[in-house]
């Protein structure tokens, strides 16, 4: 898929593309933060049939939907393309040393070279956590390194 | 006593101005036409003469093109600027070539001489990107695929005039051709001096300039806008094009909330600086020009489209988005008074003025029009395609 960048002087920016169904969206984005989402007519491809004004909130809010479901699916993806690279989803359990720690408390990546790279919450997945990102039980781990590594993080999490 | 009648005078003008406005903005359309039209009535020769307030209102009318042209240069920035020019420079010189030649011609066959051609070329050359930016977003067109080859036009027509305006002014002041040259050599050499300090110190600038108070802010901006706008002056470059260079230096965040700092201001301004262009022309004069005026309208909208179909074909741009283009060029305002106010200053061919005001009162009504009259009928021929 390619996604064309336009500069649109005194305005801001335009990325568009066609979808695999010939369909073409583009998202422009104002200097003052405005983000308009443009859908294309069928019959005149150059005009915006329809133009959908996002502010920050919303704009978040969307990509928050679309996404979502699509990072654990992209880490399956890149574990398939990448060998040697194993992503784990780990629950964290009650009886987990880290429930209710920061996750930086476990010291993941200096004692093992894995990467926690999101963390599952009630169906929500909070990507790239900060050390400070608090641990639940019931949450999801998502943990990506080598084979090794990332049992080590299983073991790290379930008995510290 | 005097200043009781001054206050009366421009409380009368400014409140009827937003009268005006509040009734363009119900019609949707440009206010700019209404204002010269309140020029008209109140100046020479008019409905209402003014008594004392003229001396004022002239003032704030360069003030006006000061801040016009200092809004303008903060929409934009170097680097884009840079861009539009390398990827459009064929269009842009289209665009010069077949719209700068209906004026010229004019002025050549009602023999107006030379120095005359110079300032109607530019009359009818410049599209006024203050009323197109405002079609294209009031009529949804800015997601539209051709629109960045109109907003790449205009920009390269405010960079033509950066160089325009200087070569306009010497010309004006009867200098000779080496003076001329000297003015012009000038000219280059400042604006290019500003894009070079804007691309590589921008961040200097930007450093002195802001401020976390808006009204340090704006201070700043309006002093640093006329200091430079005055040195311009006196080197015979034009003031407007030393404000216009001030607000390309300046840019980001930074340009971002100087322009919402200034709007207002620029549209008092501004306003301020149609009614003195309407004030400077008596109203009886038009009307023997305005049949050349319509004609001239009307020839320069045929060629404005055909520049925009040029340019947006070359873009790949289908048949509807290439009619679009060329509707969207079709409005003119601002600059075309500036040039038209800078040419009767300097005491131009009696007829130019009122000429020029016509010509303008058609397109920046007429322009803005025509795009929304127009957008049914070419959505409906693309369906049907």
């Amino acid at each position: 898929m390619e996604i064309e960048q336009t500069a649109l002087p005194g305005i801001g920016l335009k990325h568009e593309f066609t979808t695999h169904h010939g369909r073409r969206l583009a998202v422009v984005s104002h200097r003052g933060g405005r983000r308009d989402l443009v859908i294309y007519d069928r019959h005149d491809p150059d005009r915006a049939c329809e133009a959908i004004q996002l502010n920050d909130e919303e704009a978040d809010a969307l990509v928050e939907l679309l996404g979502a479901p699509r990072i654990v699916q992209r880490l399956n993806d890149l574990h398939r393309e990448v060998e040697g690279l194993v992503s784990l989803q780990l629950p964290i359990e009650d009886g987990s040393p880290y429930v209710g720690r920061p996750m930086g408390d476990a010291r993941v990546r200096t004692r093992t070279g894995a990467s926690i790279v999101a963390i599952v919450r009630g169906g929500q997945v909070h990507a790239s956590p900060a050390p400070d990102f608090r641990l639940d039980a019931g949450d999801v781990v998502v943990v990506v390194g080598s084979l090794e590594s990332t049992s080590a993080v299983a073991d790290i999490l379930s008995g510290g | 006593m005097h200043t009781a009648t001054l206050f009366i005078e421009l409380g009368g003008i400014i409140l009827f101005l937003g009268v005006l406005g509040a009734l363009a903005l119900r019609a949707g359309i440009s206010p700019i036409p209404l204002y010269l039209v309140a020029g008209l009535a109140f100046g020479q020769g008019g409905i209402l003469p003014l008594a004392t307030s003229e001396e004022f209102v002239s003032i704030g009318a360069e003030l006006g093109v000061v801040l016009l042209l200092l809004t303008l240069g903060l929409e934009y920035n170097a680097d884009e600027l840079m861009t539009s020019l390398r990827g459009n420079a064929r269009g842009g010189l289209v665009d010069l070539v077949l719209n700068a030649a209906p004026g010229a011609a004019v002025a050549l066959l009602l023999g107006w001489g030379p120095v005359a051609a110079v300032a109607m070329a530019g009359v009818t050359y410049a599209t006024s990107s203050g009323i197109t930016a405002k079609v294209l977003s009031d009529l949804g067109w800015i997601g539209n695929r051709e629109t960045p080859v109109v907003l790449s036009l205009l920009v390269f027509e405010d960079l033509t005039m950066a160089l325009y305006l200087p070569i306009l002014t010497a010309i004006l002041a009867g200098v000779s051709l080496a003076a001329g040259a000297v003015t012009v050599a000038i000219a280059l050499a400042t604006a290019g001096v500003v894009l070079l300090v804007a691309l590589r110190y921008g961040r200097l600038i930007d450093g002195f300039v802001a401020s976390p108070n808006q009204e340090v802010l704006l201070l700043k901006v309006v002093g640093l806008a006329l200091l430079v706008a005055g040195v311009a002056q006196q080197l015979q470059v034009s003031a407007a094009v030393g404000a216009f260079l001030v607000g390309i230096a300046l840019s980001g965040e930074l340009a971002h909330e100087a322009r919402a700092l200034l709007i207002p201001l620029r549209d008092l301004f501004a306003a301020v600086f149609f009614v003195f262009f309407g004030l400077q022309t008596d109203p009886a004069a038009i009307w023997p020009m305005a049949g050349l005026a319509a004609l001239l309208a009307l020839v320069s909208m045929v060629t404005k489209l055909a520049t925009g179909v040029y340019a947006a074909r070359r873009a790949g741009i289908a048949r509807a988005g290439q009619a679009r283009a060329g509707i969207a060029l079709i409005p003119r305002g601002e600059f075309n008074i500036v040039i038209a106010g800078l040419a009767v200053a300097a005491g131009a061919h009696p007829d130019l003025g009122p000429l020029a005001a016509g010509y303008v009162l058609i397109l920046a009504a007429f322009g803005p029009l025509a795009a929304r009259l127009i957008q049914p009928l070419i959505t409906a021929i693309a369906r049907r395609a």
